[in-house]
């Protein structure tokens, strides 16, 4: 083994930890920045360009593209995609939260039950989503029972409709509310619920006074985990909710399939993030609050 | 402590029959022989049978192994060494690379795969594989450096340091103490990274090329055409790939004592 051509680059290394630093994170940041950040880039540049003829893309400036969501119609795409990624977010908190809730409090169960969260959380979205359309459509397993037993005397449509669209961004969503609250709770000191009870505190009371609190930062990060995958997805409305179910996750989609405009479906893309950072904002601003409260 | 109120049980129970009652339908019913019908007709094993029959369905699988394993190992090298760099200390654009990691994390999957698209398009580059592998790799780096920088987070380094004071020079130090004690977070990160490579969909989507589809994208055709059972035996075997992957990252990955093997 040749040892010192190796000991020497390792001393000029050794000597020089900026270059060291940037031995290691190099390749990595060279990927990201190719091909993460530079993509951003071009979309933003395409974003601001005409649209060609033939639906390429021409050189200019213009900011066309975004004015046309003053529009009604792309307004109302807006209105409805932040208005179900919201309603999403409040049912996975009514249900999410007690969950969390009880697995904090289950002792030796607490493993399992949370293995039993975060199983569908690993399983493939698209298969999970198949699984609700067998449930819900028209042939599916619901409505061939309440059929069977004669509650209904023919099918209802339940797949294709606004509601399938929430059930399912619901279903996709849910362990990621969960698992938040439950390491807020999991770290709290429950010995202080037994202080308040002592000190004559009704259960209410010391949910809302004590428990809720604490476990602020853990729903403001469910919430955000829940809020930020529902505003950009495109799978649950195009699959769930057919084709009249345009959420902006599908505007964009179809401005690159379909429609083949590429600047408009750039400009939309960017109304998405811009929805979404605030969105992040936010969830910070509830963190640094909580922190500095502690 | 007090014992939990039993509509609160109730409740949580319901919960938890909505996350699984739908997969294990699904499940149950790829052993249905009946192709239309959802009533029980009886036991087959013949959807899975048809699964190797279609092309389609085996090149998907085969093309799905190949992405997720190659960009598996690109993202976990990759991933590995730039957590080690910020796990050791300052140097100057320590924050800017912070904020760079924070980028992947925000920015919604449909937004992913069309930059890239738009990328690609104006790069000449053919759409197919390659470009899938190199996608995959852009998504997939920022979850292994997270997964490392938690298992770095916990190390003890004063083993590192023995070694060195004992005369070891810093890559058989790296390859003796550091990778060893480093493996379960390694490896869970490549678990991670592999499960979400195999069940991309969305950024896939817009990366591929015609006839080059991922098993996702196979499924996700099958899923908009037809409604025949062989969906629900390919999504049951995805499902029982998952949850054996998951079981062992979650065996591997969980904390074993930091030295030993």
């Amino acid at each position: 083994m040749n040892r010192s051509p190796r000991r020497a680059v390792l001393a000029w290394f050794a000597a020089r930890p900026g270059w060291r630093a940037f031995g290691l994170a190099g390749p990595a940041v060279v990927w990201l920045l190719a091909f993460f950040l530079i993509p951003l880039g071009l979309m933003l540049g395409t974003s601001v360009m005409p649209r060609g003829v033939y639906g390429g893309v021409e050189w200019g400036f213009t900011f066309e593209h975004y004015g046309r969501f003053a529009d009604r119609m792309y307004l109302s795409i807006l209105w409805r995609t932040a208005q179900d990624a919201g309603i999403t977010t409040l049912i996975c908190l009514l249900m999410g939260y007690p969950v969390a809730y009880v697995i904090a409090r289950s002792g030796p169960w607490k493993n399992f039950l949370l293995f039993l969260v975060v199983l569908p959380f690993w399983t493939s979205f698209l298969v999970r989503t198949f699984a609700m359309i067998f449930l819900l459509r028209d042939t599916g397993l619901i409505n061939a029972m309440l059929l069977r037993f004669g509650l209904i005397a023919e099918p209802i449509q339940m797949l294709y409709t606004p509601w399938a669209v929430l059930v399912g961004l619901v279903y996709g969503f849910l362990p990621f509310m969960v698992l938040p609250i439950y390491a807020s709770l999991e770290k709290m000191d429950w010995t202080l619920l037994e202080a308040a009870e002592v000190l004559g505190a009704r259960p209410a009371a010391r949910f809302l006074r004590i428990t809720l609190p604490l476990s602020l930062p853990g729903v403001a990060a469910g919430c955000c985990l829940v809020f930020i995958p529902s505003l950009g997805s495109f799978l649950t409305s195009d699959l769930l909710g057919g084709a009249k179910q345009i959420l902006i996750g599908n505007l964009v989609q179809n401005q690159f399939t379909s429609a083949r405009n590429w600047p408009f479906g750039s400009a939309a893309s960017f109304v998405l993030m811009a929805v979404v950072l605030v969105g992040v904002m936010v969830w910070q601003r509830i963190r640094d609050a909580d922190e500095r409260a502690i | 402590m007090n014992r939990l109120p039993s509509w609160l049980i109730v409740w949580c129970a319901g919960v938890y029959a909505f996350l699984h009652i739908p997969i294990l339908v699904l499940v149950l019913f790829s052993f249905n022989d009946s192709k239309f019908s959802v009533a029980w007709e009886g036991f087959t094993l013949k959807w899975y049978a048809r699964l190797w029959e279609r092309q389609d369905i085996v090149d998907g699988l085969v093309a799905s192994l190949w992405v997720a394993t190659t960009s598996t190992l690109i993202a976990t090298v990759l991933g590995t060494l730039l957590a080690l760099a910020l796990a050791r200390g300052a140097f100057p654009g320590r924050r800017w690379l912070e904020m760079l990691l924070y980028v992947p994390v925000v920015t919604p999957e449909i937004v992913v795969g069309i930059s890239l698209l738009v990328l690609f398009v104006a790069m000449g580059l053919p759409l197919g594989l390659t470009t899938v592998v190199i996608a995959h790799v852009a998504f997939n780096l920022t979850y292994v450096v997270v997964v490392v920088l938690a298992r770095l987070a916990g190390m003890d380094r004063s083993l590192e340091e023995a070694a060195m004071v004992l005369g070891a020079d810093e890559v058989t130090t790296f390859w003796r103490i550091t990778v060893p004690q480093l493996f379960p977070g390694i490896l869970s990160g490549a678990m991670l990274a592999f499960t979400m490579s195999f069940d991309d969909y969305v950024i896939t989507s817009f990366v591929t090329g015609p006839g080059s589809g991922t098993l996702p994208v196979v499924v996700y055709t099958m899923v908009r055409k037809n409604i025949e059972p062989s969906i629900n035996a390919i999504s049951t075997l995805v499902l029982v790939g998952t949850v054996i992957l998951v079981t062992l990252a979650d065996r591997w990955g969980r904390n074993r004592p930091l030295a030993g093997p």
